[in-house]
């Protein structure tokens, strides 16, 4: 039986990234309760230059934001700029695990082929505010970038630190203290930053635009210890890596390749969100937690097929890659039309970037240490890409017709399975949800009857 | 019962064949303590490739093995022609040194192409030949090769730390475990020392930081830890000939990987530490001398682990 010919459909991701922040902490005004449960990092590196790019999607009063930072050197005013959370989103989308849609070609005639394209979640957040001064530790300098008025701190005791913000009116969670040690005793510095109400009111924006913060360290790591304090259950963390040479994986933890490739029943379509939530919730179940699942690793230049175009140059420099050429020609998106009968095809663009997308979801037990990369030599592409392959439907009677139709029912049950073995969903539902008449082998087709002793025998 | 031996007809017969399958087994992971690393190892290949579904090609394990076993040959057949017909002198071709070498590197070496994986192999026994002060090789051959790859051709070779998961390194530390204590080997004086002092050397520093234990003890659940201090820092054949010059060796090594990981913020301490470290062996062995190593097995010799020496 041939099979599948073309994608039609690229859905991206039904999954808008539940809600973000951040490696650090939030720390409340008062009592309010403050959880940070998913962050999103775009971090570009080339060989100790660093730029991180923190996202959140912080859903409270914009005053009762705050934020604290390890940071490994000292930053200087210029070395902080706020970011364009579009650029977060197209990056977001473009790595994004996909469903593609494959239509069954007529068994007894060669099919025509469609394609169309799909587009990518929206988000939107709100914002914050603060004042500090200073209380036996070092502020070592004060900035004002965007909305936020930002701190670098250096402390000489974790004791000094955690009292000068209780006093300024942070609430740090419990066992803050002793994270904050062991991250001065590592000589890093602390960014702490809270929104100015007044320059957010005067920039105009309605929610809080991301963090970015270039750096030149050989330590190439995400503090997530903190974030672990004061959250409500497990957290959930994306990191994106744009870097030259290729796939960047944990040293510290296993990284895992997300399952991939599988045909799943054509339901699945409408909920993909759910879907690619409880594969995820399954996967992370099976590695008791401890993995760091990779989602999406490819040349930046392409993709086959894409969940929305590449990022540009502007994009991608916006976002911290600092090593493109200046001689390179401008903007490269994508050429969206596909020729049929293929996928999109590979147009290599002089761009070395090559993009990283991990996905973890902690606790302070299963990361009890900060996550350290490393970036390869592998350049290998590699995405979560989930198939639909809608069956013929026509009339027409063909021995080819019948054998297609009787080999129907097994397949929609082996996706069936599949579907239920990825998700941990319950395979009578699943089956549900297809049909049950689908699944059912159908009735003997009348025909002559010599065709019972000669199955074959049709028309030379 | 007047039966030719063809195949065991009742329960008892096939029961006898089978204890003494499992006997001459038993009997051949104990005669060479080389024998029992070979099975560890290519259990763990196994088990990481088949369970854990480590991106390790059979190809690049085929690749390794055939590079390292050929150059071990073409290297031995060269010193045999150069000794001349004084046939006692000259050493015999081995193919387990080589074998633990090519599975070590398949085990740690990670690369996008099999033209590294072949340079490593060749790198790596070709290095023992080659590189000796007073008739002992310099570098242990799997370290030597890591070393001069990841300097060499960074883009194309790395190694993955992570990749083992906690519970396979528990059972894998169990296993390593029991081979010292099967073979007594007087080598695990280096790999006990060095897993102290590297113990010492994480868990002290978690404590200076007020980390939780659990930041130190995570750190120490590394396969690729154990692969070094079971497999690499224990090769006989580089290590210092005297007990005290291994003690001082497995120190040096902690140390400057912990310079290298903690004070550098680079990663593969382990395997740049022992290269550096291995060049101060001949010192070592000058200012604290011992008898030299050479693979023997206890008891009586059988054709498969009969003493060769000078070996290589």
């Amino acid at each position: 039986m041939k099979r599948g010919h073309l994608l039609a459909f690229v859905l991206t991701m039904a999954f808008a990234p539940l809600a973000w922040p951040f490696c650090g902490f939030y720390v409340a005004k008062a009592d309010t309760k403050l959880f940070n449960r998913a962050s999103q990092v775009v971090i570009a590196r080339a060989e100790d230059r660093t730029v991180l790019t923190m996202a959140n999607d912080f859903q409270g009063e914009p005053r009762e934001f705050a934020v604290v930072i390890p940071v490994p050197t000292f930053i200087g005013r210029d070395q902080i700029h706020v970011g364009d959370k579009a650029h977060i989103d197209h990056l977001d989308a473009y790595t994004a695990p996909r469903l593609v849609e494959y239509f069954d070609p007529d068994p007894c005639r060669v099919m025509m082929l469609m394609e169309r394209s799909a587009a990518a979640p929206a988000s939107a957040p709100p914002s914050a505010d603060a004042a500090a001064k200073s209380l036996g530790v070092t502020i070592e300098a004060r900035y004002t970038v965007g909305e936020y008025d930002i701190l670098i701190l250096s402390a000489e005791q974790s004791d000094g630190l955690e009292t000068w913000l209780t006093d300024n009116g942070y609430q740090l969670p419990a066992g803050a203290s002793r994270v904050l040690g062991s991250y001065i005793r590592q000589g890093m510095r602390f960014f702490v930053a809270r929104v100015n109400l007044a320059e957010q009111a005067k920039l105009g924006f309605s929610y809080l635009r991301p963090l970015q913060v270039a750096y030149e360290s050989p330590k190439f790591m995400l503090p997530i210890r903190l974030g672990t304090l004061n959250a409500d259950g497990p957290q959930e963390l994306f990191v994106y890596t744009l870097t030259p040479k290729g796939r960047v994986e944990t040293v510290n933890y296993r990284t895992v390749r997300l399952p991939t490739g599988m045909d799943i029943p054509i339901f699945v379509r409408e909920e993909f969100g759910d879907f690619y939530r409880a594969l995820f919730d399954e996967q992370v179940r099976r590695e008791q937690m401890r993995a760091v699942f990779l989602e999406y690793a490819w040349d930046m230049n392409w993709c086959d097929p894409c969940a929305a175009d590449p990022l540009s140059s502007e994009e991608l420099e916006a976002l911290g890659v600092h090593w493109l050429d200046d001689g390179r020609p401008g903007v490269v998106p994508m050429p969206r039309p596909v020729p049929p009968g293929r996928l999109v095809p590979p147009q290599p663009q002089p761009r070395n970037v090559f993009v990283t997308r991990l996905h973890l979801r902690y606790t302070a037990d299963t990361f009890p240490d900060d996550l350290v990369f490393q970036e390869t030599g592998d350049r290998t592409n590699f995405q979560g890409r989930y198939v639909l392959r809608h069956p013929w439907t026509g009339k027409a009677d063909c021995d080819g017709a019948r054998q297609y139709r009787a080999a129907l029912p097994a397949r929609l049950e082996h996706e069936a399975q599949t579907l239920a073995n990825l998700t941990g969903w319950d395979i009578a539902t699943v089956r549900e949800k297809i049909g049950p008449d689908r699944l059912r082998q159908p009735a003997p087709q009348p025909g002559p009857w010599w065709r019972k002793i000669w199955p074959d025998a049709g028309p030379r | 019962m007047g039966r030719a031996t063809t195949a065991p007809q009742t329960r008892w017969e096939r029961a006898g064949v089978e204890a003494r399958i499992t006997h001459r087994l038993a009997r051949a992971l104990a005669a060479d303590a080389r024998h029992y690393q070979i099975a560890i190892l290519a259990a763990l290949l196994a088990y990481a490739v088949g369970v854990l579904g480590a991106p390790i090609a059979p190809a690049t394990v085929l690749v390794a093995v055939t590079v390292a076993l050929t150059t071990q040959a073409v290297a031995t057949a060269l010193l045999a022609r150069r000794a001349g017909a004084t046939t006692t002198s000259a050493p015999a071709f081995d193919f387990r040194s080589p074998l633990i070498s090519a599975l070590s590197l398949s085990l740690l070496l990670r690369t996008d192409t099999l033209v590294v994986v072949a340079l490593g192999a060749l790198v790596a026994i070709a290095g023992k030949f080659l590189i000796r002060v007073r008739g002992k090789h310099l570098f242990n051959p799997t370290n030597l090769a890591i070393v001069v790859l990841l300097l060499a051709v960074p883009e194309h070779a790395w190694v993955s730390p992570g990749q083992w998961g906690e519970s396979t390194v528990v059972a894998f530390a169990l296993a390593c475990a029991g081979g010292l204590v099967l073979h007594r080997s007087e080598r695990a004086d280096i790999t006990i020392t060095f897993l102290v002092a590297w113990t010492v050397i994480v868990i002290g520093r978690g404590l200076w930081l007020g980390d939780p234990l659990a930041v130190g003890a995570h750190r120490l659940t590394s396969g690729a830890l154990l692969i070094f201090a079971f497999f690499m820092i224990s090769d006989p054949r580089s290590t210092p000939d005297s007990r005290a010059g291994r003690i001082v060796l497995a120190v040096l090594v902690a140390l400057g990987a912990a310079l290298v990981e903690y004070g550098l913020w680079r990663r593969n301490g382990l395997f740049l530490s022992l290269a550096a470290c291995s060049m101060l062996v001949p010192l070592i062995d000058r200012w604290l001398p011992g008898p030299r190593h050479h693979w023997r097995r206890p008891g009586p010799a059988s054709p498969l682990t009969a003493d060769r020496s000078p070996d290589r």
